[in-house]
């Protein structure tokens, strides 16, 4: 658990503060609605640099990210990548560079875009080749803040996490960590600034380091929630109060997404199965289909490959644990920032919160393996439209302007449909699981039953 | 009602007759029936029998000491309300239900330890047999004291039949009781059957009486074992456990001490309840006892009283209401004894070998629990 300081933030004062985020409003607001994008869909490098210069605090960047407890920071960082100045610039660089990729198209740009959110707002990712990945991408803000990561949380830390997708077939496609630094280990600057991050030539272990220690300036937590907390009364709206209370309440996002000084992203770190991938897939089948898979190759490369680039992808944390209770089991995320990160849910089904919150007001899709805390919710569309007003709260000061733009868009996208919206569910007047207890074809060998 | 049968119903009801037609078989015979067991392995017939001819030959009789081993289910506890009231434990159950289908292969049955409904009500309970007639695998069931209370085991009856039987399958002996039997404590206080119902319900009160075998049960249950010989396998289920555990919880039974006093000359025995909804196993000289998870919550353990041997599960998580619920697997071995499967929903499984019990928990001990019991 993180310990987070809330008022005001680390040596700032209140003017101060102030200043600052009429500035930042200001040269957010600067950003042209209609900027370069590669064929990838992603803002050009340049323009993605631009906007983040504008995004990070100017305080030294290697220094504690405010609002964050310096305990707890050290806590965060390991002790063999301290952050330096040194290694956040090598880092971002790497972030930036399409060389890691085997087509010279994707960068971790690519799809956790400075320019929407630090993810790519699309369903699925797109990789090397325009393939498309079985995954939504999760913005790359707060990462480091996560216990795990990756939607099974297949990985346990930023450094270990870099790694991966640069060699996944479906993502940046290079053959292993070999190929990568085969790569850039010619260029001269690169090696110059590996030698001043880490002291050693380019090596793939320490590209895994300095694109996290670079991950680690990416902390947004300054929401009007935030403020809100803090004492300011006038920071949300009364609809986004009411949500708040229902947010604890009725609603039940609290079992799961806890919210408080101390845990201020929104998540229980733990896994799930919310009755998503159930819609479309046959568990039995996948589970045996993916175990055989991983007993012919074990490997940590595979599981990558299998997780983000096949149907296996729905069993979530079963493909890291085997656990037959863990299938379709995703990690919690945190809903930080969760306004401007659409569309949602590991596989990017959905489209807007209002959808999130018609699929849980159902108490989720009924699958065998559906976690025991979904229930049907039974809230009104006042209550829906409550919650989803505190979750647009959520977001950090300096994404207020996308904040907006999508609260609108997602507004207008509620408005035309509502795919996910089952009233008969939600009042329980038809319960998930009815259509399976008719069957009546074993009858017959339970008759006497003994 | 649909004509259906399952494969594994057809499966046995053939082996039944194959068995049968080798009863003073002669050689020419002989061949016909096992030309019609190999016609049926190599597809010439409908393949519901697997019976080759090595199979051909009379299995031992019931309860001789070493035999075939095999392997069955349990689902037990899931307290069902009416579905208007409570669906999250029909879910439990539903869930059980999917994960016993999904085996692979099938046990050979599905045993089912009792307290299917919550208060006895017939609705409950008929709700819980629609529910389980989704099994594919063969039923057992056992009465638990929540389906009986309401109106004196009428409908749970109806539904299954009488709640004491025994039964062979492939050469063990089981025999399910009816271990919740009380005392008349209701007629003198003038009590309705709800009432009676929800005071055996609750836990921690000296208005009812305890659970027993009683008189009648045990003398049926000792002829039932007479033929047995005293190395038979056998295994006994009772919902209630067969021992003295916690009384103000009814994690007891009044008269476990004279049961096990029938069950004392085997060379061993297994004892299988239902009742406590937890990780719970125990020995007493020759008998093992185990106790069966719910599907619908799990109980803390006693404050006093707990058996050595037992492995405590962890504290459930107060916000994931199927964490410390579950069902599992036993695979019976060829001298009697059994692994008990535990299979938590949301935590890995345990499986408890026979080592463990056999050496007084010195050998084969489960991976602990890496969190605090409660």
């Amino acid at each position: 658990m993180y310990c987070v300081k809330w008022f005001g933030g680390r040596g700032r004062s209140g003017v101060a503060a102030l200043t600052i985020l009429v500035a930042m409003a200001l040269i957010a607001g600067d950003v042209p609605k209609d900027v370069p994008r590669d064929e990838h869909g992603a803002a050009l490098v340049k323009h993605q640099e631009q906007v983040l210069d504008q995004l990070l605090p100017k305080e030294p960047a290697d220094g504690v990210p405010a609002g964050v407890d310096p305990v707890t920071w050290a806590s965060l960082v390991p002790t063999d990548n301290a952050m330096t100045p040194e290694r956040i610039a090598l880092g971002r660089k790497l972030y930036f560079d399409t060389r890691l990729s085997a087509d010279g198209t994707v960068s971790c740009a690519t799809c956790h875009d400075t320019t929407r959110a630090l993810t790519d707002q699309r369903a699925t990712s797109e990789g090397i080749r325009k393939q498309l990945g079985k995954r939504n991408a999760p913005t790359t803000a707060n990462a480091a803040l996560l216990h795990v990561l990756f939607l099974d949380g297949r990985s346990p830390t930023l450094e270990h996490q870099a790694k991966a997708p640069i060699i996944n077939p479906v993502e940046m496609g290079m053959a292993d960590g070999d190929a990568a630094v085969a790569a850039i280990k010619d260029d001269a600057e690169y090696q110059k600034m590996f030698r001043a991050a880490y002291g050693r030539d380019v090596n793939y272990e320490d590209v895994g380091r300095a694109i996290a220690a670079f991950e680690r300036t990416l902390v947004f937590l300054d929401s009007p929630f935030r403020r809100f907390l803090a004492g300011d009364e006038n920071a949300i709206s009364a609809d986004a109060k009411a949500g708040w209370e229902l947010f604890n309440g009725k609603a039940r996002c609290v079992s799961c997404h806890p919210m408080s000084p101390s845990n201020p992203l929104g998540t229980d770190n733990r896994f799930h199965n919310v009755g998503v991938s159930a819609r479309h897939q046959d568990f039995e089948k996948l589970a045996r289909e993916a175990l055989k898979a991983m007993a012919d190759d074990p490997s940590e490369q595979r599981l990558d490959e299998l997780a983000v680039g096949t149907d296996m992808s729905e069993l979530g944390r079963f493909m890291v644990t085997h656990n037959r209770s863990e299938i379709g089991v995703f990690r919690t995320l945190q809903i930080l920032n969760a306004g401007i990160t659409p569309p949602y849910m590991h596989d990017g089904s959905m489209e807007t919160l209002w959808d999130v919150m018609d699929h849980y007001n159902k108490g989720g899709e009924p699958n065998p393996f559906l976690d025991g805390g979904m229930e049907p919710l039974a809230l009104t569309e006042d209550e829906i439209n409550q919650v989803v007003a505190f979750l647009f709260t959520l977001t950090d000061d300096r994404f207020a302007d996308e904040n907006q733009r999508q609260f609108a868009e997602q507004k207008a996208k509620a408005a035309q449909k509502r795919p996910f919206r089952d009233d008969d569910m939600a009042t329980r007047r038809t319960l998930g699981f009815e259509d399976r207890i008719k069957a009546e074809a074993n009858a017959d060998t339970q008759k006497g039953a003994k | 009602m649909a004509s259906h049968k399952s494969v594994e119903t057809k499966y046995y009801e053939e082996r039944e007759r194959l068995y049968r037609g080798l009863v003073n078989l002669d050689r020419r015979a002989f061949l016909k029936v096992s030309a019609a067991a190999l016609g049926a392995t190599a597809g010439l017939i409908a393949p519901t029998s697997f019976t080759p001819v090595t199979v051909a030959q009379e299995p031992g009789p019931a309860g001789t000491a070493s035999g075939e081993s095999f392997r069955f289910a349990y689902i037990s506890d899931s307290h069902l309300y009416e579905k208007q009231i409570n669906d999250r434990f029909a879910r439990g159950l539903m869930r059980a239900v999917d994960d016993v289908n999904n085996l692979d292969p099938q046990p050979d049955f599905v045993f089912y330890g009792g307290d299917l409904a919550q208060l006895g009500q017939p609705k409950e309970l008929e709700f819980g047999a629609q529910i389980l007639k989704n099994l594919k695998a063969p039923l057992k069931i056992m009465v638990g004291e929540h389906d009986w209370y309401f109106d004196m085991g009428e409908k749970w009856q109806d539904l299954y039949g009488p709640p004491t039987y025994s039964f062979d399958h492939k050469g063990v002996h089981f025999v399910v009781l009816n271990s919740v039997v009380e005392a008349d404590f209701w007629t003198a206080r003038k009590m309705t059957p709800m009432e009676r119902m929800k005071t055996v319900a609750g836990l921690d009160n000296g208005t009812q009486s305890s659970f027993t075998v009683g008189q009648s049960q045990r003398e049926w249950l000792e002829k039932d074992l007479a033929p047995l010989a005293d190395d038979a396998r056998v295994i006994v289920f009772s919902h209630s456990p067969l021992y003295k555990l916690y009384k103000p919880w009814n994690f007891w039974t009044d008269d476990a001490d004279e049961v096990q006093a029938i069950l004392r000359r085997f060379k061993q025995v297994v004892v299988i309840h239902g009742h406590t909804h937890q990780v719970l196993l125990n020995r007493i000289g020759n008998i093992y006892f185990y106790g069966l998870l719910s599907t619908a919550w799990p109980w803390p353990y006693a404050p006093e009283g707990m058996p050595e041997l037992t492995v405590e599960m962890e504290r459930s998580d107060p916000f994931n209401p199927t964490d410390g619920c579950g069902n599992g697997e036993v695979p019976v071995h060829a001298d009697g004894l059994i692994d008990m499967v535990y299979n938590l929903w949301n935590r890995n499984p345990i499986t408890v070998k026979p080592g463990y019990m056999r050496s007084w928990g010195k050998k084969d001990v489960p991976p602990a629990p890496n969190r605090p019991s409660y």
